[in-house]
């Protein structure tokens, strides 16, 4: 029945967990869109044949909608648009919120490629390679104009907007190939700004990531995107105002600050995710935590999109240790979501 | 050219001149007319080329920059120049002071300064074209627009003008519908074209001018970099989607309220029946001007905004599609134990309904958010809102140029080829828009001069359909243009219409009425006696 239903509206493969879910409301909004269709034209037909002009006076009664038929007309489309409205957004809650034990891979749109990082190396352009059955959440951010990252086989796209950080994440079930199109109009060749999701059974993913980084020339170690982040931060001087001992000094010191509830100047308060770094490093005025002095400067033409996303990795990185917690390669964070 | 019957508003004054300075409502609707006709042709000669350039992936006809500059100006045109002006501004200046028993609208000179307003910005925009064309799509979305190299400059500004033009109007329909009135004409009695004219004019009013301020900061941008949307200079993209869809949702409601008025005059007349309900009607053309003001964020749920934002604004979309419903199943009862004439008004009335039923119900889709993900800036997209633009705004101005045909010009189209070309127009709408659902449900995005090859049968049918829908085009120009000179002289009222715009002359005298109207009862009454209930 799935099957028979994709294929008569023309969807794709369902590529991911989500595409299965989000099918199946399509069909039967669209096969009660279809119903009630068809009954209009049945009932517009039915009028037109019955209530047909015979001469030009032929008398007419004064028909008005009584109460309860209009109540009828206003209730019954309002109950369904709601009741689908649930239905729909408790699947886009579940959708915008990522697991905890997802895959981290940075994604940055450039006029007309996709690049793809992982956290401890390589990275890769226009192809994306993933386990299959495992979460992956995508971190996307562009380094021009806006674009859009689409792969129809998993029902899913996500603007990927310049000087901020968006997310969106998928789980394929099974190995296999799927297009990435751009999907936001970004100039002459939008059109074939085009990639491809690698999904490889989990064995094969670890083996190819290992291959991956082996193989690179010695000159270019694979450089994790922390240590990256460590560079730059010290070039860039961040460390001169933020701690990373846990000490505050001019700015919150980052040890830690990954994933903690900020208190905010002026009330309020802000989650430190990827999105709240990002903006910090952007627009440091927007969201100053209480008790600090707004004097960052803004760092937007000063820090390229790979540069920070590993200020972003560095910052993850730094949790206080605990007893039997060791430091891993895998980026360790704290879930937005569930 | 006209009737030589009876003195008329067409035979008082036959100058050119006459014509350029005149305070005549119905002459400044004409004119409206005739500009927004020539530039649906041209939009529609942009989509033809559009089209073509679909037939096969890689290059059929252009490259990809013509394609984008191709595709901006398509949309441009047909917003601005042909969709937002077209019933409003033609049908709503010749008909309202009709409908409400007033020699003309309440500032005449504010009227013809609106048609001289249209034409500099429509000016301005085609010089943008001729200077190469901006290629950033009708919503010119930043960073892209304030970035690329293109002419985007003078369509910018074409834009900001056509915007004044589009303020004056409704201001003029709002004040003309408040204070000239005839004596008795109370508001509800008004007929429901007015209500929707009125309607939508207090979008115009409240929307344009924040299209107005947004259009000028994309040029600030460009010319003097003011970094309002520069993420580089601590300015945010996103603000521009914010501002730019908090004038365009509304947009889509000025586009489409007047074609629901004229549907709620047209039903009536060809059923000779009075509303189902108007006072639902009614309320919920105040309710679409009011909540849609409410729902912009639609646009951008895959941008990044919050889920909370994504969810409200999705339940407000609902709401918005319910008032919508409400009018299908008033019209739909109208019709019941009515006299139904077949003629092509009536025709496109049915194609009308149809379609704004099923391109509103996939807008409901998208309300829902989780669907959203999918179809976003798809081809879906496009097909939903041309169902809404062509099913609906277009078969609805059709259906309003063959009704007032006889009212504005004296004469009548003929019948059996208005009809046919009616059955034509709505099976190569069918043909060249339900394709593109198909499109966007297999994941074809807009905007894309290329495409991988698994999408190529379902355009050769869009394309084969929009051919289609030109050839139908071309036949009503034809027996238009014929019926001006040739066609049968029409009388007063041919199609037997209660319509208040039937009781003055066809076509009116300068002064509209030789003696006052009286208003005993609401429009479109045509029965004697009264059964309360449906059933
Ligand atoms: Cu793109
Ligand atoms: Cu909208």
């Amino acid at each position: 029945m799935n099957e028979l239903l994709r294929r008569l509206f023309f969807l794709p493969e369902q590529g991911s967990t989500f595409a299965v879910k989000v099918d199946h409301l399509h069909y039967v909004l669209l096969l009660t869109t279809f119903a009630v269709a068809v009954g209009i034209g049945a009932v517009g037909i039915f009028f037109l044949v019955r209530y047909r002009r015979r001469t030009a006076s032929d008398p007419t009664p004064r028909v008005v909608a009584p109460v309860w038929l209009e109540a009828l007309f206003i209730g019954v489309p309002l109950s369904l648009f709601l009741l689908w409205f649930v239905l729909g957004f408790k699947q886009f809650v579940w959708v915008m919120s990522p697991p905890q034990d997802a895959l981290d891979v940075y994604v940055t749109g450039k006029q007309w490629m996709w690049k793809f990082t992982y956290p401890g190396g390589p990275s890769a352009i226009d192809t994306l390679v993933v386990p299959a059955g495992r979460p992956v959440r995508l971190l996307l951010t562009s380094r021009d104009v806006i674009h859009s990252f689409y792969v129809p086989d998993f029902r899913m796209k996500r603007d990927a907007v310049p000087g901020r950080y968006t997310d969106l994440w998928f789980e394929a079930p099974k190995p296999g190939r799927h297009p990435v199109l751009c999907a936001e109009y970004c100039g002459l060749d939008h059109s074939v700004m085009r990639g491809e999701v690698v999904v490889l059974p989990p064995a094969d993913f670890d083996a190819w990531q290992d291959a991956q980084r082996r193989n690179l020339p010695v000159a270019r170690t694979p450089e994790s995107m922390a240590v990256r982040g460590e560079r730059v931060a010290a070039a860039q001087g961040c460390l001169q105002c933020h701690t990373v001992t846990g000490a505050p000094h001019i700015g919150p010191t980052w040890l830690g600050l990954y994933g903690r509830k900020e208190p905010l100047e002026g009330g309020g308060a802000v989650l430190a995710d990827e999105a709240y770094l990002t903006e910090s490093m952007m627009d440091p005025l927007a969201k100053v935590v209480a008790g600090y002095a707004p004097v960052m400067p803004g760092y937007h033409s000063r820090l390229s999109a790979e540069d920070t996303g590993a200020l972003v990795e560095f910052i993850k990185s730094l949790r206080p240790l605990r007893p039997g917690v060791t430091a891993a390669e895998e980026p360790v964070y704290v879930p937005t979501g569930r | 050219m006209f009737p030589p019957a009876a003195e008329s508003y067409l035979t008082d004054g036959r100058t050119v001149w006459s014509w350029l300075t005149t305070h005549d409502h119905k002459r400044i609707g004409v004119m409206f007319l005739g500009l927004t006709l020539f530039f649906f042709l041209v939009g529609g000669l942009f989509a033809l080329a559009l089209r073509i350039e679909l037939l096969t992936p890689g290059r059929t006809i252009m490259g990809h920059l013509a394609y984008n500059r191709m595709f901006t100006l398509h949309g441009v045109t047909m917003v601005w120049l042909f969709m937002i002006p077209a019933i409003p501004s033609a049908f709503g200046n010749f008909l309202v002071p009709l409908m409400i028993g007033a020699r003309d609208v309440a500032f005449p000179r504010l009227n013809l300064a609106s048609v001289y307003l249209y034409v500099l910005g429509a000016s301005v925009t085609l010089w943008g074209m001729f200077e190469g064309g901006a290629d950033t799509g009708w919503t010119f979305y930043t960073p892209y627009s304030t970035t690329t190299g293109t002419a985007v400059l003078p369509v910018l500004v074409g834009v900001f003008i056509i915007g004044f033009s589009t303020i004056l109007t409704g201001l003029n329909f709002i004040a003309t519908v408040h204070t000239l009135r005839a004596p008795g004409l109370t508001w509800m009695k008004l007929p429901l074209f007015v209500w929707a004219i009125y309607g939508t004019s207090i979008i115009q009013v409240l929307a344009t001018p924040v299209l107005g301020m947004v259009l000028l900061l994309v040029a600030l941008e460009r010319v003097v970099g003011a970094g309002i949307f520069d993420p580089a200079r601590g300015g945010d993209p996103l603000l521009f989607q914010h501002l730019f869809w908090f004038y365009s949702h509304p947009a889509v409601y000025i586009m489409v309220l007047p074609s629901m008025g004229v549907i709620s005059e047209a039903v009536c007349a060809f059923s000779r029946k009075n509303a189902f309900s108007y006072r639902m009607i009614v309320y919920s053309t105040l309710g679409i001007a009011f909540v849609g003001f409410f729902t912009w964020g639609h646009h951008m749920f895959t941008s990044g905004q919050s889920t909370f934002g994504a969810g409200a604004f999705g339940a407000m979309s609902m709401l918005v599609a319910i008032f919508t419903a409400i009018k299908i199943f008033s019209w739909l009862g109208t019709l019941y134990r009515g006299s139904i004439a077949i003629e092509s008004p009536l025709l496109y009335t049915l194609g009308f309904m149809f379609f704004l039923f099923f391109g509103g119900m996939i807008g409901v889709a998208y309300a829902t958010t989780s669907l959203n993900l999918h179809w976003h800036d798809t081809y879906s997209v496009v097909a939903h809102f041309h169902f809404i633009m062509v099913g609906a705004t277009v078969m609805a101005f059709l259906g309003a140029l063959h009704y007032w045909f006889p009212k504005m010009s004296g004469r009548r189209a003929p019948a059996k080829l208005a009809n046919g070309a009616a059955v034509l127009i709505i099976f190569g709408f069918i043909a060249t828009f339900v394709p593109q659902f198909l499109l966007g449900n297999l994941g074809m995005p807009r905007r894309y001069a290329d495409y991988p090859p698994h999408f190529q049968s379902l355009h050769v049918a869009s394309t084969a359909g929009a051919s289609l829908l030109a050839f139908g085009f071309l036949i009503i120009a034809g027996y238009l243009a014929w019926s001006l000179r040739y066609g049968e002289v029409a009388g007063d009222n041919p199609w037997g219409s209660e319509g208040f715009e039937w009781r003055s002359a066809s076509p009116p005298p300068t002064h509209n009425f030789t003696t006052t109207p009286e208003y005993p009862t609401g429009p479109h009454e045509y029965a004697r006696e009264e059964v309360p209930h449906a059933a």
